[in-house]
């Protein structure tokens, strides 16, 4: 009797999040009256405006990814190894994106550097710190649990005993063992990037956020064909991240294997 | 000149005082432990020496060469960890060649080398494998492997053992020893293990709270401990409570049955100290002439496999010896009366 309540639940909870989505599923199919087809996705994937606007948004996920890893980790890592009384301080700052809004954020930017002998408002690399700025909880945290998963101190050490110099432990010792840590903070990074609006728009940039805001204004099928993209995009990277996560250490290729 | 020389080494942290006036000379090919309770500066020592930490003071000598100040990766000295320190993401084969692959040695040298080294701990099958494959106390022979095929001045083990089960802990404490004179390798090992220290060492630096009690041969440090602390630390003692009657003869007396310590006590007639005996050198026969004896009655009898331990009680005192088990021991019975013998020289002072 308890087993059957518990699949109550769990099928209520099913309908509750996948109805909505088969029904955006199921409307974006129906673009071709009276049937089911794809057209409202050729017409979303043909359009010039769609792939600027994911280009442009995957660049900018691109850089941001780039740039968050060479600030995180190899703060990240001296946290760990030097400074582990920091920690505490280090995981409010990281925490602060999740109280400031997107939308003071932006506007501090734009208050502070529109203007020289700071103008930066006119170049993307803005646009790329302030999506530093709302990836880093993500990807401090993975780094973090990465780090806290390996003994840095004594595998540093060990590589320091046996002649290795900073290089190679970065590169040799420490990466190779964050590398699903690492992975893990780069698809949330791009999967943040990619489908965000508020940032992007305010800084009138064309990305897809905006993109699909307008859409969203003036079309019918294609906003929930859109919906439906970037839902599988985004389950898509949370599958890679199980998938290379999986078992210590970090990717092996016998481990990837069975993942073909 | 020693090979490897501590003159007056201080580790102060903040105002914590972990390593106070350390001086030690260890000769080529000696194996050296530091032995005492957790704090009391034996792994901060051994840090100093692999380069992890400066000292606030004081110098570190190896082969002649002040190496104080050198970086922990310029000084050729082979480490191993408590937490074995493999590298999770290399085989077993690379975890023992990447001090050779750092130092650019040739492939095939370092090949020729990984196979040697797997050969001296026998895990020549288990090149391949991560370390996640392999079980604690073969991932500490590999992380030994490791840090001798760098062929260092000098080997450091910090606590190997204390993370494996009791009989891979006797087992790979015979090998590391085998190991060691096989190559004649320079080796300080960190212990809080009295045992694992007596049976390795040439010699034993017993440490406490930040300084060094006592240094010398197991046998030395054993049998001749020249602090209170040594004699408590290492080893087992039975301690009586004694009233000094003439400290210059060095006769005590518990619950009125008088006996020989050392002579020249420092102390009054009528001072009330404390004198520890080894459990094994009590004896049921007086095999020696002049021995201490004393009349006791058997409290209770414990059998520990080698030894059969005896509690005994004087009037209120009581104190406990040890009988070496063979199957023809006849064992006391519970409150039988006893005379038992112990040499006056057996007696260790440990204070008032």
């Amino acid at each position: 009797m308890k087993r059957f309540w518990s699949w109550l639940w769990i099928a209520l909870g099913a309908v509750y999040f996948f109805l909505p989505l088969y029904a955006t599923l199921r409307f974006s199919l129906m673009m071709k009256k009276g049937e089911l087809s794809l057209l409202a996705y050729e017409k979303v994937l043909t359009d010039p405006a769609f792939v600027k606007a994911f280009v442009f948004s995957a660049e900018m996920a691109v850089f941001t990814i780039l740039v968050s890893l060479l600030l995180v980790v190899p703060t990240a890592y001296w946290v760990h190894l030097r400074l582990p009384q920091l920690k505490p301080v280090m995981e409010f700052i990281t925490m602060l994106p999740f109280v400031i809004p997107a939308i003071v954020l932006v506007f501090g930017l734009i208050r502070a550097y529109s203007k020289p002998p700071l103008l930066l408002t006119p170049s993307p690399a803005l646009l790329v710190m302030a999506y530093c700025v709302l990836a880093m909880p993500y990807m401090y945290r993975s780094v973090d649990v990465g780090l806290r998963a390996i003994d840095v101190r004594t595998l540093t050490e060990a590589a320091q005993s046996l002649g290795a110099g900073w290089p190679t432990i970065l590169f040799k010792v420490i990466f190779p063992n964050l590398r699903s840590a690492l992975l893990g903070g780069t698809f949330l990074t791009f999967a943040i990037v990619i489908g965000e609006l508020t940032i992007a728009a305010s800084l009138a940039w064309p990305a897809l956020g905006p993109y699909m805001a307008v859409l969203g204004q003036n079309r019918a099928y294609e906003p929930a064909a859109l919906a439906i993209m970037s839902f599988v995009l985004t389950w898509g990277s949370i599958l890679l991240i199980e998938l290379v996560g999986r078992g210590r250490g970090g990717l092996r290729s016998d481990q990837l294997a069975g993942t073909h | 000149m020693g090979f490897l020389e501590l003159n007056h080494i201080t580790k102060r942290f903040a105002n914590f005082t972990a390593v106070e006036n350390f001086n030690l000379e260890v000769e080529k090919g000696e194996f050296v432990s530091f032995l005492g309770p957790s704090g009391c500066g034996k792994t901060t020592t051994l840090r100093m020496i692999a380069g992890f930490e400066t000292p606030t003071s004081g110098k570190i000598i190896i082969n002649g060469e002040d190496v104080t100040y050198r970086a922990p990766n310029q000084r050729k000295i082979g480490m191993v960890f408590q937490s074995y320190a493999l590298f999770p993401n290399m085989t077993v084969a690379d975890n023992i060649g990447f001090g050779l692959k750092v130092a650019r040695k040739p492939t095939a040298e370092i090949k020729e080398r990984v196979k040697e080294m797997l050969l001296l701990i026998h895990m020549e099958e288990f090149a391949d494998r991560y370390p996640y494959q392999i079980s604690g106390g073969q991932q500490q022979r590999v992380a030994l492997a490791r840090a001798i095929a760098i062929r260092p001045t000098l080997l450091l083990l910090d606590e190997p053992l204390s993370a494996l089960d009791a009989k891979i802990r006797v087992e790979l404490r015979n090998e590391i020893r085998a190991i060691q004179q096989k190559l004649g390798i320079t080796t300080i090992y960190v212990t809080h293990d009295q045992e694992e220290a007596l049976s390795l060492s040439d010699r034993v630096v017993v440490m406490n709270k930040a300084r060094m009690e006592q240094v010398g041969a197991p046998f030395e440090i054993y049998n001749f401990p020249q602090t209170p602390f040594v004699a408590s630390f290492v080893g087992t003692l039975s301690i009586l409570n004694a009233e000094v009657v003439n400290p210059a003869q060095g006769l005590l007396k518990v619950d009125g049955q008088e006996f020989y310590g050392p002579g020249g006590l420092e102390a009054r007639p009528g001072d009330i100290l404390r004198i520890a005996l080894r459990p094994e050198i009590v004896s049921l026969k007086e095999t020696a002439a002049d021995m201490n004896r004393m009349n006791v009655q058997v409290q209770t009898i414990t059998f520990l496999g080698s030894v059969v331990r005896v509690q005994v009680k004087l009037e209120t005192s009581r104190m406990f010896f040890d009988l070496f088990n063979n199957p023809s021991l006849q064992l006391p019975r519970e409150g039988e009366n006893l005379t038992i013998y112990f040499p006056k020289s057996a007696c260790l002072v440990l204070g008032k």
